[in-house]
């Protein structure tokens, strides 16, 4: 093998004007950035989120007055990038190998070694009609993040539908409640561990705030 | 007492204090208007505190249509998932179809063909005028206005029978794929889109003159439903509800996608965004999307309507009769989906409602990782409490219609 084709490490990608722009404001919040197909995307951790979601918010030459979108991700410990995609996670051999009697769980294959969930947010400026994507990884053993209803109280609804789909916990959250499936519920069904199959009946009422165990499973 | 009586009035104590007949007021009462209610189209539920009939507090559930898109879209290929797009709004699906092929497409970085792209302007626009019909119409009928109705919902059969001329269904259309479209135009269907556009002016002119200058109409919508534009953006609302508060925010501008940057059209923006704007702006929608299908007829120019790339053509079905490689060409992507690198993209059209956006996450797979529909019409109904807080019930009808929630779209 001549030295030219021995494997490198990827060179960090080089930052885009609105990135490298992003990057000269926040300084060090951020913690990677990535630009795929014009869109551009920087990683803060979960800590500085508020920061940074106000940094760029405030600051005039970013400007990023509109949040058009927050949602979850459940990578499963993956990275972003699935680098080792097709041999660790095959969706269909999962599906094939779940047996009937065991029909609440899915063969999962090995989690990776990162947090489980990320946050993602997506940005927008009305004013400099430049877009943003805000991403934030949480761990599954305590699935809390700053909630960013202060500063737009469009994400308050945003936010209810991340929890209750995928049981992100919002600190400070005005009114965290699920906001499509009832209270009862028992689960977050767009966690990639509820399977789409997973049937539930109907859970007993027992009304909203109630402290009242729900029924087990 | 509880909690939410407590907030009640505390907000009841704020309004008395502006109000000099404070010490009139009556206990507040509590209104359960909905899920399906005669004078609202959708299925949602207000809780609304009332005192009289000004309204003190509002609780918008909703959920009532959720089947579960995004996790049903994991476990389909992407050519799979267009008619679950069809669903979202099914006011205007082209719309949807255009969305999410668009997205997968960039996810793929594919390009259409020429005419392909004109083809979903001219569907997407047909689709455009078929919602804002609805939302007019529908909304005239809550109003009472019997008349309007019928003109403005025999106007979109015009336009149904438009989408019926494409792809032979009339609102599941399930007309654009993944690199193209399912079919070309049909024969002579500029002359006969042009004479059904026309007839469907025709009403809504008709309808322009029963309600615009109707001092009835006038009182219900002048004035109500009205939300300062800083209040707007800070709740996500896009589209016309947004433009009627004078912000030109519209994707077709800002972010030309298909060929929108070659065509010559007008963003028409309200000033006093209350109901009467976003009535207005809808009007002058479908006469802008109008004048798009005319340049789009005359600037289309012929060729293929799909695209040409390995990954998504399927290959002629004469030679998958007879060939070995085409076989097993049209096997691999029927039952493996196509490839799709790994990767993740946002992408946005301008839907009927607002910013109609697709946020994919592909992990190299057939299947979408993640498919997540950023649903204008959610984030529009996250506004409609603070609209109607403070307004008379009556109120409420006029501005939750002009919302136009779509259960499909908002409750995915």
């Amino acid at each position: 093998m001549s030295p030219s084709e021995e494997p490198k490490t990827p060179a960090p990608p080089e930052p885009s004007p609105l990135v490298a722009m992003v990057i000269a404001r926040l300084g060090a919040l951020v913690l990677a950035h990535a630009s795929f197909r014009g869109d551009d995307c920087i990683h803060v951790a979960r800590e500085n989120l508020l920061e940074a979601a106000r940094a760029l918010r405030d600051t005039p030459e970013l400007g990023f007055d509109l949040l058009l979108d927050v949602t979850c991700v459940d990578y499963f410990g993956q990275p972003d990038g699935f680098h080792n995609a097709p041999e660790t996670w095959d969706r269909n051999h999962a599906v094939v190998r779940r047996r009937a009697e065991w029909r609440h769980r899915v063969n999962m294959p090995a989690r990776g070694g990162e947090p489980r969930f990320a946050l993602v947010y997506h940005l927008t400026s009305t004013r400099l009609l430049h877009r943003l994507r805000v991403k934030s990884r949480v761990p599954e053993d305590d699935p809390t993040i700053a909630s960013l209803s202060g500063l737009w109280p469009g994400a308050n609804w945003l936010e209810r539908e991340t929890y209750d789909l995928y049981g992100i916990r919002f600190k400070d959250h005005p009114d965290l409640r699920r906001i499509y499936l009832y209270d009862e519920f028992v689960g977050h069904p767009l966690r990639k561990d509820y399977s789409k199959h997973d049937e539930q009946p109907i859970q007993a009422y027992v009304g909203p705030g109630s402290d009242q165990p729900r029924r087990p499973r | 007492m509880s909690d939410q009586d407590q907030t009640s009035r505390a907000a009841l104590a704020n309004l008395a204090a502006a109000d000099s007949r404070a010490d009139l007021h009556t206990p507040l009462m509590r209104m359960q208007m909905g899920p399906s209610h005669p004078a609202t189209h959708g299925t949602v539920k207000m809780v609304l505190d009332l005192d009289g009939e000004r309204v003190v507090k509002a609780d918008i559930q909703v959920g009532y249509l959720h089947r579960g898109f995004e996790k049903e879209c994991e476990s389909g290929y992407y050519y799979q998932n267009i008619p679950y797009t069809d669903r979202l709004n099914y006011s205007s699906p082209m719309l949807n179809n255009v969305g999410y092929c668009l997205a997968v497409e960039k996810l793929m970085d594919l390009r259409t063909p020429p005419r392909c792209d004109y083809i979903r302007v001219i569907a997407g626009e047909i689709s455009r005028m078929c919602d804002h019909y609805l939302c007019l119409g529908a909304m005239a009928l809550e109003l009472a206005a019997m008349t309007p109705f019928l003109y403005l919902l025999e106007a979109r059969e015009l336009m149904c029978d438009l989408l019926d001329a494409l792809c032979g269904a009339r609102v599941t259309t399930n007309y654009i794929r993944i690199g193209g479209v399912s079919a070309d135009l049909p024969d002579g269907f500029d002359g006969f889109a042009g004479e059904r556009l026309d007839r469907s002016l025709k009403l809504l002119e008709d309808a322009d003159k029963l309600l615009t200058q109707n001092p009835v109409f006038r009182e219900r919508v002048e004035g109500t439903g009205h939300l300062p534009p800083a209040e707007l953006i800070g709740h996500g609302v896009t589209g016309p509800l947004l433009r009627a508060g004078g912000v030109a925010y519209d994707v077709r501008r800002v972010q030309p996608y298909l060929v929108y940057g070659d065509l010559d059209f007008d963003i028409p923006v309200g000033e006093h965004s209350d109901n009467f704007d976003r009535y207005l702006v809808r009007l002058e929608e479908i006469r802008q999307s109008r004048r798009i299908i005319a340049q789009c007829f005359e600037k289309i120019p012929a060729g293929p309507v799909n695209s040409d790339d390995p990954r998504v053509r399927w290959p002629r079905k004469g030679k998958v009769f007879g060939r070995m490689e085409e076989l097993i060409d049209q096997f691999k992507l029927v039952t493996e989906g196509g490839l799709i690198p790994p990767g993740e993209v946002y992408h946005a059209v301008e839907g009927a409602n607002g910013e109609l956006g697709f946020y994919i996450v592909s992990d190299g797979t057939g299947k979408p990782y993640k498919c997540r529909c950023r649903a204008p019409s959610f984030s529009n109904m996250s506004a409609l409490e603070k609209m109607i807080t403070g307004g008379m019930l009556a109120d409420v009808v006029p501005t939750f219609d002009l919302i136009n929630m779509i259960g499909g779209e908002c409750d995915r």
